[in-house]
């Protein structure tokens, strides 16, 4: 195993907050300051991550990288880190996305800007302690903590409707959260009182008991995920925040739903996983297609990412509930995918609306005589998108349809047909913004500088990287993905044998 | 030595070059880089030729692409005598088209975008027909269909260009999601998705059904059906060929090169790819064969009546395709593949004559304005004139050996719809030798119809582009000789090559048939530039009473069957009505919105009771705080 001698995940997840902590001593009127130090200490955080990428053992499934320290003893509850093929690019994509957020905001921020900063360097510690964290406890903690900076992001810096979306999105996750919450409770006492991750997840449930936390758990996970029919706080949240708070809704947050699913409902509940199939993949597909088609009729640039996140994110679950590797490892890879590319769409929108402030795809028309190096990236995202082979969205996309055609044929082909019209609505909105003839608000517009393209060209080399040599990615999957699906497919199965033998035996 | 590894990755360094540095360094130098890249592919090739040719078959994987459990696809190419034929046509029609568009595009604000465009279909292109499995096919298929997208709207300021562009991308995107399946199938099928394996394997599931989506069909078949959609997309086949005359909107070259020679033969070349599984399917050759023959028929009617020169032969290629996949379904593999060889050769031709013809016509397009142009532009009508002689099936002239072949094998092969098809094919040969004639009459014969100004701008174009023409002219008489049927004395060598990949198709007639459907496609061609002749030069007013008299008719044909119309009623305007209405307005808005809105508000209610309680004074806090202290006391005591 990999020995570091060093906490990695506690200096992760605390090195942000500290951050946070020196912008509270710092006088609000020193703006530069604040951004730099954000801008640095996201940048620690990292470079800190880095050695996760490169020290990862790909040949096991057990945790890495692990901390376990007493943290409440009398109700056996633990600070325990620790991270697996699965979590590890979660990790990786937090620490960028948060660092291409600060990048984005540099000039788009102008009122309170230390209270800015503060939320979304908090926000880092607590997505990474989200995809970190092995107690429940500790977990949880972290999972509400992160609500907190992003209801501020959207209410406080959002556009002219902030306050609804923000208090929307507050209900809603903190709803499902609730339940979840009871979920765990039930748990503890379940399973003699512990809340080691590890621990639950190799121990058995009664059938009906498993059923009932399923469902808790399916409510905290699905709303974040977005699933049909809980998406409808997404497109709210997405068109009121600022861009920063849109790329790590979309790039991390919405993930942790996914994560969620994967991580816990799973290994938990693998015969209520494998009864609920049937339910999960129906959801997923109706996503595909609804999300999909309604953006055919969107005429607001970020409701319209919005909407496709809901349809994209369809493939993911659609991948995670066939159950099998193809599919599983395409929507642990798809979920990265997404976070990429919706995150790069949204900071490429934020950046022209940073020249034009508006939103409607009506006003735009023509950017790409004005702006082309803008332009020919923003159309790299496009591709990546719907889906074109040597981008990363190929990827995924195709290994989820192999996966979910192999699970149910219907559902194969079903999502496949959301390729067709992923194509439809992308480059219809490509069309309607950068060709035709140009309009008088982009007439005379700046082509994206330096700090932009620097933001976004780290999204491109990753969109080609995957899609050219995806086994990097795909390589730290594999033995977690197959430990994960050998518990979820012989979860029961195991056991009825069991008994059978001892009925022989009886007999 | 790898040294074919070049091919593909020449042009992709060329992209790269152009798109990263052509903007602000090269410039109008762009082209340089493009052209010197494909000038070493097609020498690579050549001597890859030369390899197969010695025997030498190369199938090697460079490094594993994707990696999934028991799935696995990597970047691999397979070299062999299919592939190698390919790789000719494409280096060869890419580099002549090249050296064109340096006349051609000369001072367009976007040339170094223009050039690396066509690097990166070329290298698309390449790694298509080089490809060892089908994952790489895909990548190929896909990225050829991209580069469409972008030359197509080449211009894309203009709203006509960036819509065909959109809509090539999409309408093929239908027959890409069959394409898709069929690969997942053939994955689940055979266990592994390279080419070797699952062509020899296939005989092992001949009898083979499988249940899909419910119904149980045979696997061979559904296998070659759901590929062979993905043909119809890419060649413009009925029901998706609507999207290759609006392709036109993009600049001549790319309808030479992506519109004629290459990109839309990809269709032909991935049945002919798969010809072990489509062999075992007699049902899927039928369907091929027809799909082949009536869309050769349509848009061969269609042509005869459009007045846009392009779009004439945009439809023509349409109809040749049609040929191509007619001449598949009847089980002759390598006749279709001899017409897309000896095709690209005169297609891009005709198009790039166009292109002069428009180059000296200020881009103009409408050859009722055109006429008399022969005395202006010698080469470009000679060369013109050659390529109509080479489509219209003139013995001697490339296109009469490969239409021969095809019509003979339809003729005597085994299908059961072969005679129905010859039949077609026939009458398919005398259509195009009369809209191809209709269109060199109108065009460089009789009397100038167009401005004064036109007039005296008129004038030969520059070497740039007459030489690639004349090249391309020595390709539209001559490749055909390569296949020279035995009955003329010649060795068929060009069959014969590529028997070991395609196999070979049982000629099952005597000789004296043979002589007799040769003679009938001479005559229908014959007759075909007679009629035009007739119509176009001796009496010209024919044609317009024909239409008057036969104006439904007329109006039919020259609104293309009414098909866009259709699927925008059928597909389009629905899709948007009912994200619109039904997605939008009701269910996110009505239904989930309402239950979502209705909880929140109902806590509201809730809430407004308890506010009255809220009423800020510290006094009224205090006292309710030291009540519950006071009932929770008294709880403990009392417990």
């Amino acid at each position: 195993m990999n020995d570091l001698n060093f906490p990695i995940l506690s200096a992760l997840i605390f090195l942000p907050v500290a951050g946070a902590a020196l912008l509270l001593l710092i006088s609000r009127s020193n703006e530069s300051l604040i951004k730099w130090i954000s801008l640095i200490v996201s940048t620690a955080a990292f470079i800190i991550s880095i050695p996760l990428f490169t020290e990862f053992n790909k040949s096991t499934h057990l945790m890495q990288f692990t901390e376990k320290h007493s943290w409440i003893p009398s109700l056996n509850i633990n600070y325990s880190l620790g991270i697996d093929g699965i979590s590890i690019l979660f990790v990786l994509l937090s620490t960028l996305i948060t660092i291409l957020c600060v990048l984005i905001s540099w000039n788009s921020i102008k009122a309170k800007v230390k209270e800015f900063y503060i939320s979304i360097l908090i926000m880092e510690g607590a997505m990474l302690g989200v995809f970190c964290a092995l107690d429940f406890m500790l977990f949880y903690l972290f999972w509400e903590a992160m609500l907190i900076p992003m209801y501020l992001l959207i209410g406080v810096w959002g556009g002219s409707n902030r306050i609804y979306a923000a208090v929307k999105f507050f209900l809603y996750t903190l709803a499902g959260s609730v339940l979840m919450l009871v979920g765990i409770i039930v748990l503890y006492y379940q399973s003699g009182r512990t809340l080691d991750i590890l621990e639950l997840t190799a121990k058995t449930y009664p059938y009906p008991l498993q059923l009932w936390l399923f469902w808790a758990f399916f409510a905290a996970f699905a709303v974040k995920v977005p699933m049909f029919p809980l998406h409808t706080w997404l497109p709210d949240a997405h068109t009121e925040a600022p861009t920063a708070g849109s790329v790590i809704l979309a790039a991390v947050l919405i993930k942790m739903g996914a994560y969620g699913f994967i991580r816990f409902s799973l290994p938990l509940f693998p015969e209520a996983s494998r009864a609920m199939t049937p339910v999960m993949l129906a959801l997923s597909v109706i996503a595909i297609i609804y999300g999909a088609v309604i953006c055919l009729a969107q005429t607001d640039l970020k409701r319209l990412i919005a909407y496709s996140s809901v349809s994209h994110m369809g493939f993911v679950t659609l991948g995670i509930f066939a159950l099998n590797l193809q599919g599983m490892e395409g929507g642990i890879l798809q979920m990265i995918n997404h976070g990429i590319v919706t995150g790069a769409l949204f900071l490429s929108v934020g950046m022209i609306y940073d020249r034009t402030h508006t939103r409607q795809i009506s006003d735009y028309g023509g950017v790409a005589s004005v702006m082309p190096v803008y332009a020919a990236m923003f159309m790299v995202f496009t591709l990546a998108s719907i889906g074109l082979p040597a981008t990363n969205g190929f990827i995924g996309e195709f290994l989820i349809i192999l996966g979910g055609f192999r699970a149910n044929q219907w559902a194969g082909v079903l999502a496949a047909t959301g390729v067709i019209i992923g194509a439809g609505y992308m480059l219809w909105l490509y069309q309607r913004v950068f060709f035709m003839e140009t309009k008088p608000k982009v007439a005379g517009l700046a082509d994206i500088n330096l700090r932009e393209i620097i933001t976004l060209l780290p999204m491109i080399i990753l969109i080609f990287w995957i899609g050219v040599y995806p086994n990097v990615f795909l390589g730290f999957m594999h033995e977690s993905v197959k430990h994960l699906l050998e518990r979820v497919n012989s979860g029961g199965a195991h056991e009825a044998s069991i008994a059978k033998n001892i009925l022989e035996i009886i007999k | 030595m790898n040294n074919y590894l070049l091919i593909p990755f020449l042009p992709l360094a060329a992209f790269l070059i152009n798109i990263l540095f052509g903007r602000k360094y090269l410039k109008e130098n762009s082209h340089w880089v493009s052209i010197l890249a494909v000038a070493g592919s097609w020498i690579v090739t050549v001597i890859t030729l030369l390899d197969v040719l010695s025997g030498k078959i190369i199938n090697e994987d460079l490094y594993s692409w994707i990696v999934s459990g028991e799935f696995k696809a990597s970047v691999g190419f397979l070299i062999d005598q299919l592939t190698v034929v390919m790789l000719i046509v494409v280096t060869t029609c890419s580099a002549l088209i090249h050296i064109y568009s340096i006349g051609y595009m000369r001072g367009d604000k976007g040339y170094y975008r223009f050039f690396a465009y066509l690097s990166l279909f070329t290298f698309c292109m390449l790694m298509l027909v080089m490809a060892n499995n089908f994952l790489q096919l895909y990548f190929g298929w896909e990225g050829v269909g991209l580069c469409s997208y972008f030359l197509i709207g080449y211009y894309f300021d203009k709203k006509s260009a960036s819509d065909a562009g959109k809509k090539a991308f999409i309408v093929n995107r239908f027959g890409d999601f069959g394409f898709g399946l069929g690969i997942i199938m053939i994955f689940l099928t055979f266990g592994t998705a390279y080419y070797a394996p699952v062509f020899s394997q296939a005989k092992n599931f001949a009898a083979q059904t499988v249940n899909f989506l419910g119904y149980d069909v045979h696997l061979m078949t559904l296998i070659a059906l759901l590929l062979f959609c993905g043909s119809i997309g890419k060649s413009a086949q009925m029901p998706l060929h609507v999207w290759l005359p609006d392709a036109m909107e993009g600049p001549t070259p790319v309808s030479a090169l992506i519109h004629a020679a290459t990109m839309v033969t990809a269709g032909v070349f991935l049945v002919a790819r798969c010809s072990p599984i489509f062999s075992l399917s007699e049902t899927a050759l039928t369907v091929v064969a027809l799909t082949g023959a009536i869309t050769a028929l349509f848009a061969a009617t269609i042509a005869l009546v459009q007045k846009d020169i392009k779009r004439i032969i945009a439809y023509s290629t349409i109809s040749q395709l049609g040929y191509m996949f007619l001449a598949a379904g009847v089980g002759a593999y390598g006749a279709g593949v001899f017409h897309l060889y000896t095709h690209s050769f005169f297609k891009a031709l005709l198009f790039l004559c166009a292109g002069s013809v428009m180059h000296a016509m200020s881009g103009e397009l409408d050859i009722q304005k055109m006429g008399g142009l022969k005395k202006y532009m010698p080469i470009t009508y000679w060369t013109m004139l050659f390529a109509s002689l080479s489509i219209a099936g003139m013995p001697g002239f490339a296109g009469f050996f490969s239409k021969d072949e095809i019509l003979w094998l339809a003729y005597s092969g085994q299908s059961p719809v072969g005679k129905f098809v010859w039949v077609i094919g026939a009458l398919v040969a005398f259509l195009t030798a009369f809209y191809s004639f209709r269109l060199i009459f109108l065009t460089f014969h009789g009397k100038f119809r167009g401005t004064h100004e036109q007039e005296h701008h008129l004038h030969e174009s520059p070497k740039t582009m007459t030489v690639p023409l004349i090249l391309l002219c020595i390709g539209a008489v001559a490749s055909g000789w390569v296949g020279i049927p035995h009955l003329l004395g010649g060795g068929a060598h060009f069959m014969e090559f590529l028997k070991p990949v395609l196999g070979h198709s049982e000629a099952n007639a005597t000789h004296t048939e043979e002589w007799m459907v040769m003679a009938i496609s001479t005559i229908a061609g014959f007759s075909g530039i007679g009629l035009a002749a007739l119509f176009y030069l001796v009496k010209t007013d024919i044609p317009v009473r024909l239409a008057q008299k036969f104006n439904t008719v007329y109006k039919t044909l020259w609104n293309k069957y009414y098909v866009d119309e259709l699927y925008s009623f059928i597909i389009v305007r629905p899709a948007i009505w009912t994200a619109k209405n039904i997605l939008i307005g009701i269910t996110d808005a009505r239904i989930i919105e309402a239950v979502v809105n209705g909880v929140p508000k109902g806590l509201g209610e809730f809430s407004r009771i308890l506010r009255k309680v809220q009423t800020g004074l510290v006094q009224r806090y205090a006292a309710i705080m030291a009540l519950g202290l006071l009932i929770i006391v008294a709880y403990m005591l009392w417990r």
